[in-house]
């Protein structure tokens, strides 16, 4: 197991590799360019700006000084914002981001397993009827409608949250929990759908007649018989949806006036600001490919059927 | 054989409530089992062998299944009217089953030691320590190689076969009064299946237990059972003693079933035979004889009304049959 888990982990250093030079240069094949504007400055001035940047080089030695910078953990200097660079802005974003992702997360994980559990052992009664069209709300009503509503009532009606902003410390709470239900709505419908269905296909199954004929109590042929089984969907859905919901979302950090990392995705790409486009990628792709890796090992906990050599 | 009836099945009915219509799967079947007495359920894919026996212990899924009537008296209380807690307790302890296909009847996720432990702390009130034990002993009864180090790996680590041990192991783990084995060596390799069937008439006779043997394999319950029960669409047409059943079959189903097996002991030299035509439609059937668009011997009071059972006394037991050659 040790042994398997790392050679995955050397595994992930050429698949990131693949990420970041593919991203290098699509970036560059994109049309416009960090300096283009209406009126192009003098042409001494684009000069000056371009050799700051490295931008006169040819592209591969563009390419392989970028890839010297990242290797030594420099992400550059951000080409529109001019005051840090990006490991900065990456550091005090990605935090903020984090925590509001985990608690959303946690969240979904929370309710969306019980709603799913609860409405499988409930199959069509009044329990799995609202359970289920609580989630379909909450995959199909989109998150810029989801917000205000919150923020409507809790805010302005009931006047309970402030509307938006960021706190940290230990009132901190008062500013995530909005934009951490807001977040939560997908990932919990689809959790609480995913554990429902797999619930039910594990109560039908033959193992589940033995449990039964041996006298077991309901409750515990649920927690020892079907949960552990019931949650390999949940699990290989929760990876990936990690580092989505982690790196941050424009919408609700827009919304609720987050200074996470979402922003920088939809900002950057808009500023064709080269070096942040790169981190972002790198900061999600990493993430990405972490979960992956996570999932498959705890996948081998959870089915004994599943083992690494 | 013991007089004294440790399980009575009376007019026991499972329906199915399906868009088509109610299916009889069960419709009106009684017999009784002595103690350590082996009793063998025959007849063809949905005649309702596997449905009446999951019955017994009120495993039928419901909905769309319900018992509508009957009952089932193990040692004299009626099953069909327990309470759940009280159910529980007879399930697994009094009366274990097992089941078809050993691949899918054991929990993948869970090693074979919390599955067997898990039982039989709950109905012998032993400890994890005395459990683990009895487990172990338990299968090293049925044959399993190296118990104390097995017991600890997951069902994909055995052979069907060897899953199949395990089961019988965990049915048998407390001693229960009766097992139900249904169709156990169906999934299997013809090679285990004599093997897993004298592991289980052996260990039935030697903790006391009574045997209720479901199959479509006639070959299986001539050597193992002392009485056979013929059931078809959902009623039971024919019950006696196994050889008497086997030397002079009444009804002209079991008749069929018999000539359509091939037969060592007896050489006749004539073809193989089969019964032509399908197994009737269980939704909504009327008030005649099932197989008469079979029968060999049809006449026309078959097609109106369904026969009354016949019973006659055959040396010291009862033999019974539901057909108008004999009413």
């Amino acid at each position: 197991m040790t042994k398997y888990i790392i050679r995955r982990l050397i595994g992930l250093i050429p698949t990131l590799f693949i990420v970041v030079t593919i991203s290098f240069f699509l970036i560059r094949i994109a049309p416009g360019g960090p300096f283009d504007a209406e009126r192009r400055p003098p042409e001494q001035v684009m000069q000056n700006i371009e050799a700051k940047f490295n931008l006169n080089a040819p592209l591969h030695m563009q390419y392989l000084r970028y890839m010297g910078d990242i290797v030594r953990g420099d992400l550059g200097p951000s080409f529109r914002y001019q005051d840090h660079d990006v490991n900065f802005y990456i550091a005090n974003s990605l935090p903020n981001s984090l925590l509001l992702g985990f608690i959303a997360l946690g969240l979904a994980l929370l309710v969306g397993v019980n709603a799913g559990v609860l409405s499988a052992l409930n199959q069509n009664s009044w329990i799995d009827y609202v359970a289920m069209a609580i989630a379909i709300i909450g995959i199909t009503v989109p998150l810029f409608v989801i917000g205000p509503v919150l923020m409507y009532f809790f805010a302005l009606r009931w006047d309970l949250l402030p509307t938006s902003g960021w706190i940290t410390g230990r009132y901190g709470w008062i500013t995530i929990l909005m934009p951490a239900i807001t977040l939560s709505m997908q990932p919990f419908a689809t959790i609480a759908r995913l554990s429902r269905a797999s619930m039910l296909e594990m109560l039908r199954s033959d193992f589940i007649r033995t449990a039964q004929s041996k006298g077991l109590r309901d409750s515990v042929i649920i927690r020892r018989h079907v949960l552990k089984g019931s949650l390999l969907p949940v699990v290989s859905y929760v990876g990936p949806a990690f580092a989505s919901i982690v790196t941050g979302s424009v919408v609700v950090e827009q919304i609720f006036r987050v200074p996470g990392l979402g922003r920088f995705f939809v900002q950057s790409a808009l500023n064709r600001d080269y070096t942040l486009i790169m981190g972002t990628v790198i900061v999600y792709s990493v993430i990405l490919v972490l979960m992956n890796f996570i999932v498959d090992i705890i996948y081998s906990f959870l089915d004994p059927r599943i083992t690494y050599k | 054989m013991s007089e004294e009836k440790i399980l009575q099945v009376e007019d026991l009915k499972t329906y199915f409530r399906t868009d088509e219509g109610t299916v009889k799967a069960v419709d009106g079947v009684s017999f009784s089992l002595g103690r350590k007495e082996s009793l063998g359920i025959v007849g063809e894919s949905g005649s309702g062998k596997s449905v009446t026996n999951q019955s017994l212990l009120r495993l039928i899924p419901s909905p769309p299944g319900k018992i509508v009537g009957g009952s089932v008296k193990l040692e004299g209380v009626d099953i069909l009217k327990l309470p759940k807690s009280k159910l529980r307790n007879i399930r697994g302890n009094k009366i274990s089953m097992i089941f078809q296909d050993p691949m899918t009847s054991l929990n993948p996720f869970l090693k074979i030691s919390t599955q067997m432990i898990e039982t039989i702390m709950l109905h012998q009130h032993e400890d994890k320590k005395t459990a683990r034990e009895h487990s172990i002993e338990m299968l090293r009864m049925v044959g399993l190689p190296k118990p104390e180090r097995r017991i600890d790996n997951y069902p994909h680590q055995f052979s069907g076969g060897m899953r199949q041990r395990v089961m019988i192991a965990m049915a048998l783990s407390c001693k229960p009064q009766v097992l139900i084995a249904d169709e156990p060596t169906t999934a299997l390799d013809v090679t285990i299946q004599a093997q897993i069937l004298e592991i289980m008439q052996d260990l039935s006779d030697r903790l006391g237990t009574a045997l209720i043997m479901i199959t479509h394999d006639l070959g299986v319950v001539a050597g193992l059972c002392d009485r056979i029960a013929v059931m078809y669409a959902g009623r039971i047409v024919e019950e006696a003693d196994t050889e008497v059943l086997f030397e002079e079959p009444q009804h002209p189903y079991t008749q069929g079933l018999i000539s359509s097996v091939p037969r060592l002991d007896k050489k006749t030299g004539k073809k193989l035979s089969s019964i032509p035509g399908q197994p009737p439609n269980l939704i909504d059937l009327p008030d005649c004889c099932p197989f008469y668009p079979r029968c060999p011997h049809v006449m026309d009071i078959c097609k109106n009304k369904y026969p009354n059972e016949v019973k006659t006394e055959v040396g010291s037991s009862t033999r019974r049959v539901s057909c108008w050659l004999y009413s």
